[in-house]
């Protein structure tokens, strides 16, 4: 977090008014919002009474989730935990351990019933009576079907808690199941935040969404934020130019590699996996940081179907393909037959050549006479 | 010219006779078979992608030595020149141009290989046709079919340049250098430059989804005919490059027109076409049938030759018969004087 100047008023938690409100504008813009918006999420968060409380369970996870969380710059992670939301329970970030920590949870739970925000990072292991991943003695599925329904929303962040992930790969020893099937039919609003990691704007994002509005976000099918997920990788892809001119890097270090070229035969799965990683880049790392941008086909770690289960290599199925407008049409349309001006131009000149004709032959035959 | 009535009904009679007999089709020219060793093209539109690969390769491996698109100082022949040459978009084929994607849209143009609201791509070159209307009009045999593999090449140094070939070709394929001050025609030679390095056609060898396979013609039929007997919905290893390549790109089927193009359109052609619209869709004309383009005009041309001895023959004998007329005429003109 930058120094607070002496002539900037700190609001009571250490954060200036000015940076507050630059972390609520880049929110707002994030979300496909107008600019004016910044002031409006800012206001909600501040009107909040306290803080939303959030509890964060971990499953059968990497803690990457939790970790580009940690590496948010705009906010940095104390605004973020400090000022924007109450992180009440978090086993990566708990400053407690063992019983404390679990007790303060059961506590939290009862104090926010129906208001906090319960995020989910990691598949549950269903299999087996869901003894695969225990915490504090108990089964993660067990504690998920205890905590959702008292919460205002479920949050699911990365890919193995939107569809299973990595676990959830062939052959499945552990059953790992993604979040919103556990809770299918208990009328709670899930949200999948998918990717591997995802964006942590597109988690903050959400929140910020919630608090706002009081309502989620958009979401697709898929129950995706569509701010994020609407559109392809290969969409808003910066190589996609060379995409459309038939321009392909063919292997690994060619020249069209290091030219920059398309990545598509080298297997980028862009076409077929939702995500807004050209515009936002991947985590915060800087410019042109996402796989794509440093020469890597992209992955599909966001996609259902697509990471962790095609070869890494294997070319893409284009989902859609961009209505063809830069292709000339096969059979070219029909005309719309002469137009009222030709006609007449065209009438007039065979007028005129009939006139000039008669005369020529007049002529001769005067001079015949 | 003197000539008795008599004389004439009959020697329009005979033309008459001669005109009219033979012109059924039965008594076309030989019907050209498939060479032994043909190769060619399918194509196959529910695979295609539309990322023009095909195109910028021909275009690159075409303009080196020995190409059709060979050009001078071995550059390249962008349609769209820029100072920095970054994009070519041809619209159409052209002496620069020897394959294009084109597409076929339907309403909202947003399903892939359907008729109603969707769209297909298709690539057009060359068909390589078994029969071949061009190399049958060129008159100094520029074009030529190889007789080994079938393929319709040119022979720049031999072209005059009268562009028969361009009014012949029913795909409208040989392009003119309207551009040039001594132009010739341009067209597909199925990159028969490459073969002797163990290449084949760059269309084929860059197309990275298999919609593109180069192959021996039977083999390419037999493939055709198993995608078109694949259930659609069901999956299918599409071999990619060549027919028999060992890398195959497994997809489901998404239901194809119950035809392959070229198996017997103008005769049947090297080039083969698969596709889930319509192939009227796709910028074929509904009016080529299965008739060889040459045998259309070969019961009248065949009789040429005969035509052109009978004329003779009869121009000679009234000749020979009305010759005297005028001597004896001006005799007895004489006599009387």
């Amino acid at each position: 977090m930058n120094c607070i100047g002496a002539d900037q008023r700190p609001l009571s938690t250490g954060i200036s008014r000015r940076n507050f409100l630059k972390v609520c504008t880049a929110a707002a813009v994030c979300l496909g919002l107008p600019e004016s918006f910044g002031p409006k999420l800012a206001m909600a968060a501040e009107k909040a009474a306290q803080r939303p409380p959030v509890i964060w369970l971990s499953a059968q996870e990497c803690t990457g989730c939790t970790e580009t969380l940690l590496r948010a710059t705009h906010p940095t992670l104390e605004t973020l935990l400090l000022d924007l939301i109450s992180l009440e329970y978090h086993e990566t970030l708990n400053a407690g351990a063992g019983h404390q920590a679990e007790e303060f949870r059961k506590n939290s739970i009862a104090a926010n019933a129906g208001k906090f925000i319960l995020v989910v990072d990691g598949s549950i292991p269903v299999k087996d009576g869901g003894i695969y991943c225990k915490i504090a003695g108990r089964t993660a599925l067990a504690i998920l079907e205890e905590t959702a329904p008292q919460a205002a929303a479920v949050i699911a962040i990365g890919s193995c808690a939107s569809w299973g992930g990595v676990p959830s790969a062939s052959p499945n020893p552990t059953g790992a199941t993604p979040v919103h099937e556990i809770l299918k039919g208990k009328n709670i609003a899930v949200v999948n935040i998918p990717g591997c990691p995802p964006n942590p704007y597109n988690f903050l994002s959400t929140v910020l969404y919630f608090l706002t509005f009081n309502k989620l976000p958009e979401l697709d099918a898929k129950m995706r934020p569509k701010f994020a997920y609407g559109r392809l990788i290969h969409e808003n892809c910066e190589r996609r130019p060379h995409f459309d001119a038939g321009r392909f890097a063919e292997r690994f270090g060619d020249e069209g590699h290091r030219q920059g070229y398309c990545l598509y035969k080298l297997g980028c799965k862009g076409p077929e996996t939702f995500n807004n990683c050209p515009t936002l880049l991947f985590g915060d790392v800087g410019s042109g940081a996402w796989p794509v941008g440093i020469g890597h086909p992209c992955f599909g770690c966001s996609e259902q179907g697509v990471g962790f289960e095609l070869p890494l290599h294997s070319p893409a199925r284009p989902l859609y393909i961009t209505p063809p407008t830069q292709f000339s049409p096969a059979t070219p349309a029909p005309g719309q037959g002469g137009s009222k001006l030709a006609a007449a131009i065209g009438g007039a000149a065979i007028g005129a050549g009939a006139v000039a004709a008669g005369r020529y032959l007049g002529n001769k035959d005067n001079e015949g006479e | 010219m003197a000539l008795n009535r008599r004389e004439f009904l009959k020697i329009s009679a005979g033309s008459g006779i001669l005109l009219a007999s033979d012109l059924s089709p039965s008594l076309a020219s030989e019907p050209k078979s498939l060479p032994p060793e043909a190769v060619g093209i399918l194509y196959d539109a529910t695979l295609c992608i539309g990322c023009k690969s095909c195109m910028v390769n021909c275009k690159k491996y075409n303009s080196m030595p020995k190409g059709a698109l060979e050009q001078e100082y071995g550059e390249i022949p962008y349609e769209y020149q820029s100072d920095l040459q970054i994009y070519d978009a041809p619209i159409d084929l052209s002496a620069k141009t020897l394959n294009i994607i084109k597409t076929y849209t339907n309403g909202t143009g947003l399903n892939k290989d359907q008729e109603i609201d969707g769209f297909s791509f298709v690539k057009q070159h060359c068909l390589h046709c078994v029969d071949p209307a061009c190399v049958s009009v060129c008159p100094v045999a520029a074009l030529f079919k190889n007789p080994v593999n079938g393929i319709v090449g040119y022979d720049k140094d031999k072209c005059i340049g009268c562009r028969y070939c361009q009014v012949a070709c029913p795909f409208q394929i040989p392009k003119f250098e309207f551009e040039s001050a001594n132009p010739k025609i341009v067209k597909c030679q199925l990159c028969r430059h490459r073969y002797a390095e163990g290449k084949y056609a760059a269309c084929c060898e860059f197309c990275p989804t298999g919609a593109s396979i180069f192959g021996k013609v039977t083999e390419l039929k037999a493939e055709a005919a198993n995608r078109l007997a694949a259930q659609p919905g069901t999956e299918y290893a599409y071999p990619v490059k060549t027919v028999d390549s060992a890398e195959k790109s497994v997809r489901k089927v998404s239901g194809y027109v119950d035809h392959v193009y070229g198996l017997t359109e103008a005769g049947g052609t090297q080039y083969m076409l698969m596709s889930g619209v319509p192939f009227a869709n796709l910028g074929f004309n509904p009016a080529i049938n299965d008739q060889a383009y040459p045998d259309i005009t070969w019961s009248y041309i065949k009789k040429v030759p005969v035509l052109i001895v009978a004329l003779l023959t009869a121009g000679t004998v009234i000749h020979l018969k009305t010759k005297n007329r005028k001597e004896k005429s001006t005799k007895g003109e004489s006599g009387q004087e």
